[in-house]
């Protein structure tokens, strides 16, 4: 069954569990059912790089239509990876949810939330798996309308605010992604992406491929908050409950990520661009702005969500640029990263929820000293902290060692020295929350608080542990992303 | 809310139209234009415009937002189910081609079932906005 | 016939991007919630207009098989732009449910006054970027 269906069973599996949890409208069963669906795309997403690795492709015909009339979802070591990270930091999501989600959100919209997640889960696997360039469109929009959702459910009233305004920018992107789809399909005749590569040198103008690629390029990035197109994301993700910023911190830019590889290297080529400016200049010029301006927003930051959210928009910046190197090491670098990144990330974000959960802040000046109240959270926070900085020993450091060796090898040395210049930076935000955290008296309101329940703390560690797991042996993770940025190397002839 | 006799009466004598031209347009999808999408909007129009007629109270009592909350997902997982039947069958999912004795009848039945589904999500997603924006008083 | 289909083009295209960029400059210019969902409606309808627009084959019949027909329309976009279009509505749906509820909440729908309600509470955000 999984060794034939796979690639769409690890779609269908969660938007079953949607839609189960949507009509249970138990919290705790519509938890279950979740947990239970995620688990199993998870198992089948596994299933489905083990057999890529062994095969090469999995391609699949939704209701068994030829590729020209019908949807094709294709699977390979690019999206494979893609697919075995979200499922799993969905499995890992649920179980940490259900303390924290009972804390946040009111019981008579739980199950909804849930229904939501899951639909955004769906989603965002669609969006890697398919190899329709239209059917991308659907999910993204299936998943940024949940995400919507998910991030209104927030208990401050400025989660409206945020969602609201993610919506019109979300939405903007979304358009901007189906209009270059269009100019693509009306050069070319089909939606399938590999016949779009086929048919490309028929085109007789490259002004409509162009045109394409602006507007796919643009509504992309405008998903995964490539700077100076971030502004949605800060407030998102301060404001959404806690398990949601987790889920969609960890997941959702990466997958927008990966969709922006995919155009750029299997359709359009990095050297296509507007007169003599490629796009891999605009996006390396792009990506190093993020790693700045973005690392330096986050020092001034007091809430740690905010804090964390900057450095999102930040560590994007490193993937980006290492997408636009576009050498082998270069590439690796960017979907380690993204392993990486997703990792420490949603171990920071958890921990912060934790804290949220006993403190009921996540301001940093309120904070003070509760590493020693909850030694076990703080410690994953300081892990996932090193990580960003990219200190030896943790996964970051890893990939932004790949990031600096591509970047020697396309010949851009003092890319390498701003990538190695911009960890300073990160030392400064993720220097500041230490300080609070461990070094001063713990204050009034930390004073009596316990441990975070060990239900939200496993999850926690099981991601810390793999960052340092991840830093000390990388081979696992780097064949991963090698084999991801092999295939995209030679996606065009 | 005042009630319009004119009003009244006249809605009396469209509804039943309304619904019957929404079947209509849900099974002659087969051979025309039409199908679950646009069935399932002109069907949710008669409720929302007894709704509009009659108020709200009314409406509700008709086709109570419980219902409603059952139907919206229901409906997908009629959709996902039939995909399902089809990988029971040996096919692949959302292939119809072994639903019935043969390819063109499992064809039929397919789409048919697939656009029941996507009629009673639509149904009720509509009827659903309506109840959420027409319930709030300005405040 | 081909001064017609030349301008009717040439019209078609204008229409497009009349109303994608119009929409997209409501949504930039305003600063009304409920205007700015009204551009992007338009924003997206202009995306309608861009599929659907070449599919139309003068003279050609609907896409149904008939031994008399000869010349069909292309039934693709129709399909896609019907995804669009539920999708245009739910995001229209949720976008307008969050602003009643904004309003619920703040009392306005100007995003300005939004602004400057959260600012007075919460005076240290402290943005850069």
């Amino acid at each position: 069954m999984i060794a034939v269906h796979g690639p769409v069973l690890v779609v269908i599996l969660p938007l079953f569990g949607a839609l189960v949890a949507a009509l249970v409208r138990r919290p705790l069963l519509a938890w279950a059912v979740s947990l239970i669906a995620a688990i199993g795309s998870f198992v089948v997403a596994v299933a489905l790089l083990v057999q890529v690795r062994a095969e090469g492709v999995v391609s699949y015909r939704i209701g068994g239509w030829a590729p020209e009339i019908g949807i094709e979802y294709r699977v390979d070591a690019v999206n494979g990876l893609i697919l075995v990270l979200v499922t799993a930091i969905a499995v890992l999501t649920l179980v940490y949810a259900r303390r924290s989600v009972l804390s946040e959100i009111i019981p008579e919209r739980i199950a909804w939330f849930y229904a939501m997640l899951m639909l955004c889960l769906t989603g965002l696997l669609g969006m890697a798996v398919t190899g329709d360039a239209f059917n991308v469109f659907v999910f993204l929009e299936i998943s940024s309308l949940s995400t919507y959702v998910l991030i209104a459910l927030g208990r401050d009233r400025r989660a409206l605010v945020a969602a609201y305004q993610y919506l019109i920018v979300g939405t903007i992107g979304a358009t901007f992604y189906v209009i270059g789809v269009g100019l693509l399909y009306l050069a070319t005749g089909t939606l399938n992406l590999g016949l779009i590569v086929e048919r490309l040198p028929e085109i007789a103008s490259p002004r409509a491929l162009i045109a394409a690629e602006a507007f796919i390029v643009v509504g992309i990035a405008l998903k995964l908050a490539l700077f100076p197109l971030h502004a949605w994301l800060p407030n998102a993700y301060a404001y959404a409950p806690s398990s949601a910023t987790v889920f969609l911190a960890s997941t959702a830019t990466k997958v927008a990520v990966y969709l922006l590889a995919r155009y750029i290297f299997g359709v359009f080529g990095v050297h296509l661009g507007i007169g003599s400016v490629a796009i891999a200049s605009v996006l390396i010029v792009l990506s190093l702005a993020a790693m700045f301006i973005a690392s330096a927003a986050a020092v001034f930051q007091n809430d740690i969500k905010r804090l964390l959210a900057f450095s999102s928009v930040a560590q994007v910046g490193y993937i980006t640029l290492g997408l636009a190197l576009a050498n082998q090491s270069g590439i690796t670098g960017a979907f380690l990263h993204i392993v990486n990144h997703a990792l420490m990330k949603g171990a920071a974000f958890m921990a912060v929820g934790a804290i949220i959960y006993r403190s009921g802040t996540c301001k940093l000046d309120e904070l003070s000293g509760i590493g020693r109240t909850m030694p076990v959270t703080a410690a994953a926070l300081t892990i996932a902290g090193l990580g960003l900085i990219g200190v030896p020993g943790t996964s970051g450091f890893i990939s932004k060692y790949y990031l600096v060796l591509g970047a020697f090898e396309a010949g851009f040395w003092w890319v390498a020295l701003l990538i190695v210049a911009s960890s300073v930076i990160a030392v400064l935000y993720v220097g500041r929350m230490m300080e609070v955290i461990w070094f001063r008296e713990p204050n009034q309101r930390c004073r009596g608080l316990g441990e975070a329940p060990a239900e939200m703390l496993a999850p926690m560690v099981v991601l810390a542990g793999m960052t340092i797991w991840f830093g000390l042996d990388a081979e696992l993770p780097a064949s991963l992303a090698g084999a991801a940025a092999h295939v995209l190397l030679g996606a065009r002839p | 809310m005042r009630r319009d006799l004119v009003l009244r009466v006249a809605s009396k004598f469209i509804l039943p139209p309304i619904m019957l031209f929404a079947l209509y347009v849900q099974f002659h999808g087969d051979y025309g234009p039409g199908g679950g999408f646009q069935a399932g909007v002109i069907a949710a129009a008669a409720i929302i415009l007894y709704g509009l007629v009659n108020g709200l109270a009314r409406a509700q009592k008709m086709v109570p937002q419980a219902l409603l909350e059952v139907l919206m997902p229901s409906g997908v997982l009629i959709y996902a189910a039939v995909g399902v039947a089809g990988l029971m069958t040996g096919e692949n999912y959302l292939g119809y081609d072994h639903l019935a004795h043969d390819a063109v009848h499992g064809q039929e039945w397919g789409v048919f079932l697939v656009e029941a589904g996507v009629f009673l999500t639509v149904f009720s997603s509509m009827i659903a906005i309506f109840y959420a924006f027409a319930g709030r008083r300005r405040s | 016939m081909n001064l017609i289909t030349g301008l009717m083009a040439d019209a078609t295209n204008i229409a497009t991007i009349f109303l994608m960029v119009a929409g997209l400059y409501v949504v930039i210019a305003r600063g009304n919630m409920v205007k700015k969902l009204v551009g992007l409606s338009l924003f997206q309808s202009s995306v309608y207009l861009l599929y659907l627009l070449p599919g139309k084959i003068l003279g050609g019949s609907a896409p149904i098989l008939d031994p008399k027909l000869t010349v069909y329309a292309n039934p693709l976009p129709h399909v896609l732009i019907l995804t669009a279009i539920v999708v245009g509505i739910g995001t229209l749906a949720l976008g307008l449910t969050l602003v009643v509820r904004i309003k619920e909440a703040y009392g306005t729908f100007e995003e300005d006054e939004i602004i400057a309600r959260d600012g007075a509470k919460a005076g240290e955000q402290g943005d850069v970027a």
